[in-house]
């Protein structure tokens, strides 16, 4: 377990992160997600010891992080790059051996890695004369040369192509199934809907909301339901204790505090006639993360 | 996993070693290399070539005037019988100058004559002279201190600045492309510095090697092993202290270049650092001859790379003195590294706009 523990970072006055809490369990994908200037890239620094917290700390397995337990970290910063004018193979061993890997190991773990990839036929050639998506391939290589056993990927999927969306998802699991647990940040909260486990929403460098997907559902999502008939739901918008919030025909949106209500809507329905469809609706991510960071 | 975690030598090597590759792997860095070695090689063979073939001056000398001149072993002569036919060679150019019988203007009873100015060499030759006593005598001819004060402040500075820029470039290279992340992320900031300064230190401190032996063996070769003697000890100790001398400044180089996130913006911070070592250049040319100045340079941790050994080939400096010097120097380099690493530490992931000295200093 992954955990971060009461840090606060304040950079000339301004509060970047207060107070911070989160935890990112073994096997879990944990997605971080914030809007802008909410505190994301700060944290996940202040995780891999690249930027020291003014109070608090970082634990792993319940010990205090040092900097050589931070080498079984794999790391990808926000701002991406790699040096330009070296060759791709030699540079992710490069960052394997700094990482603590023999020659031998690292040019192993670099050659099945960039096979896996689909970057082996590139391994040779300098990072500038790769084209944008495999430049961000290779990146991922180097995050991972060095067989990590905890992933912290600031906004991993930014500016991949589909099958590179594809490739870091399948990274992404292949690490969290082996028992890593898995931190990653992004903007694009569908990616993050079909991929965490967990989430932590952070606004304006506080922790908003934390916990597994279902629970936030449950503790977020009002309760909501969603019906289709064949005829007209016109006769909802009078019923007791129902609020319709959309409606379109045969189809309506409602919202019920009491369960019963929402059984009872639906008898009348069957009574009318076909019902094609009736259910209680989850709260997509999106909403609920508008709903917290307010 | 398997790996242990590297040590701060291993990893500070390991930075190091990459530096190195890639610079050596630079064309425009070899064939620099390669030109300033020519060069070197060229001054040595064309030095020696231009004194073995000092071809003793021809004059031409009357028959009759002979007996009355003192032996003039340096001078190739030729004997003629008239003051016509000895003009005839001067204004052919087959002499430089040539003596003739005058009883009836001068003193000692000769003529010289040249074609365009006066021979200095000839007139001295035949001249009375006065006893002269020199009461300090130099120990080196003026000539050759100004050439050597030349040759270290050029090598000084030539490597100072080629491997400082090229450090200042890597410091921003990293900061530019943001690869410096994920190297904070796997080694600490201070092993990554380190790991610069060494590389850079080590490929600058070859190259000065690589110099000082070249021009020991072009100037055995070229049978000048005299001024190999004169010049020895002073090469030896311009070594010593270049190489502590070179990571004061790459500490400097790495610290300002770490204040700003793009090559364009380089030259702005490295410039003071630049003209820190340009300083020393210019005093040795301008003041080789004057021992406050250098005995100052010779202390001072910026100027003591040139203004010692400087000292040490004039003989001026006491056996200690270079020892003391080096002390200051050492003291003063391992104070710029602690200063710079702080500096690079607050700076580095800095990006954007230039980081104030200010903020990068306070903790």
């Amino acid at each position: 377990m992954l955990q971060v523990d009461r840090v606060t970072k304040t950079y000339g006055g301004r509060t970047a992160l207060s107070e911070v809490s989160f935890g990112v369990g073994e096997g879990r994908i944990t997605g971080f997600v914030g809007a802008n200037g909410a505190g994301k890239t700060t944290a996940m620094r202040i995780i891999l010891g690249v930027l020291s917290a003014d109070s608090g700390m970082v634990s792993l397995g319940g010990s205090a992080l040092t900097a050589s337990d931070r080498r079984i970290f794999g790391y990808m910063p926000e701002e991406r790059g790699l040096y330009p004018k070296m060759k791709v193979g030699e540079q992710i061993s490069y960052f394997g051996r700094l990482h603590g890997m023999t020659a031998r190991d690292a040019s192993a773990s670099t050659a099945s890695l960039l096979e896996r990839l689909d970057l082996a036929a590139r391994s040779n050639d300098t990072v500038d004369s790769l084209s944008l998506g495999n430049q961000q391939r290779a990146q991922i290589a180097a995050a991972l040369v060095h067989k990590p056993e905890v992933l912290v990927l600031d906004e991993p999927f930014s500016g991949l192509d589909p099958l590179g969306v594809d490739s870091v998802l399948t990274v992404l699991r292949d690490a969290a199934s082996d028992g890593a647990p898995v931190l990653f940040s992004s903007h694009q909260l569908d990616l993050v809907e079909r991929l965490c486990d967990d989430l932590v929403i952070i606004a304006n460098g506080e922790i908003r909301a934390s916990g597994s997907r279902g629970q936030l559902q449950q503790e977020y999502g009002r309760d909501r339901y969603e019906l289709d008939v064949d005829g007209d739901l016109g006769w909802l918008r009078e019923a007791p204790g129902v609020t319709v919030i959309d409606f379109d025909g045969g189809h309506a949106l409602f919202e019920t505090a009491d369960a019963a209500v929402a059984q009872s809507v639906l008898k009348r329905a069957v009574a009318d006639g076909a019902v094609q469809r009736f259910g209680p609706r989850h709260p997509s991510l999106a909403q609920i993360f508008r709903e917290v960071i307010q | 996993m398997s790996t242990t975690a590297p040590t701060f030598l291993q990893s500070t090597l390991l930075v190091s070693n990459r530096e190195i590759t890639v610079r050596l792997r630079s064309k425009a860095f070899l064939i620099s290399t390669g030109i300033l070695l020519l060069a070197v090689l060229a001054s040595i063979v064309i030095g020696s070539i231009v004194s073995a073939n000092a071809e003793p001056a021809k004059i031409a000398v009357q028959r009759s005037v002979i007996n009355a001149l003192p032996d003039l072993p340096q001078f190739a002569r030729t004997d003629v019988d008239t003051r016509a036919e000895a003009e005839k060679l001067v204004r052919s150019g087959a002499v430089e100058a040539a003596i003739v019988s005058n009883s009836s203007v001068s003193k000692l009873g000769i003529t010289v004559i040249a074609r365009d100015s006066p021979p200095a060499a000839v007139v001295a030759a035949v001249s009375v002279t006065p006893d002269v006593v020199v009461l300090e005598p130099s120990k080196q001819n003026p000539l050759l201190i100004y050439i050597v004060s030349l040759g270290f402040g050029i090598v000084f500075f030539l490597s100072a600045v080629t491997f400082g820029s090229t450090i200042a470039q890597s410091v921003v290279e990293e900061k530019a492309t943001r690869v410096v992340e994920i190297l904070m992320s796997a080694i600490p900031v201070r092993t990554l510095l380190a790991g610069k300064v060494l590389g850079n230190s080590i490929l600058a401190f070859g190259q000065i090697a690589l110099i000082a032996i070249l021009s020991g063996v072009g100037l055995l070769v070229t049978g000048q092993s005299a001024l190999l003697g004169a010049l020895g000890p002073s090469i030896s100790w311009f070594i010593v202290f270049f190489a502590f001398g070179f990571v004061l400044l790459a500490a400097l180089f790495a610290a300002a270049a770490s204040l700003v996130s793009r090559q364009e913006d380089m030259a702005s911070v490295t410039s003071p650092v630049t003209t820190l070592v340009m300083v020393p250049y210019l005093l040795v040319i301008l003041f080789n001859d004057n021992p406050i100045v250098l005995g100052i340079m010779s202390y001072v941790p910026f100027s003591a790379p040139v203004g010692m050994p400087m000292r040490i080939f004039l003989g001026t400096a006491q056996w200690w003195e270079p020892l003391l010097s080096l002390a200051i120097l050492l003291v003063s380099t391992a104070f710029v590294i602690v200063i710079g690493a702080r500096i690079y530490e607050n700076a580095v992931l800095r990006m954007g706009g230039r980081v104030k000295l200010r903020e990068a200093l306070a903790r």
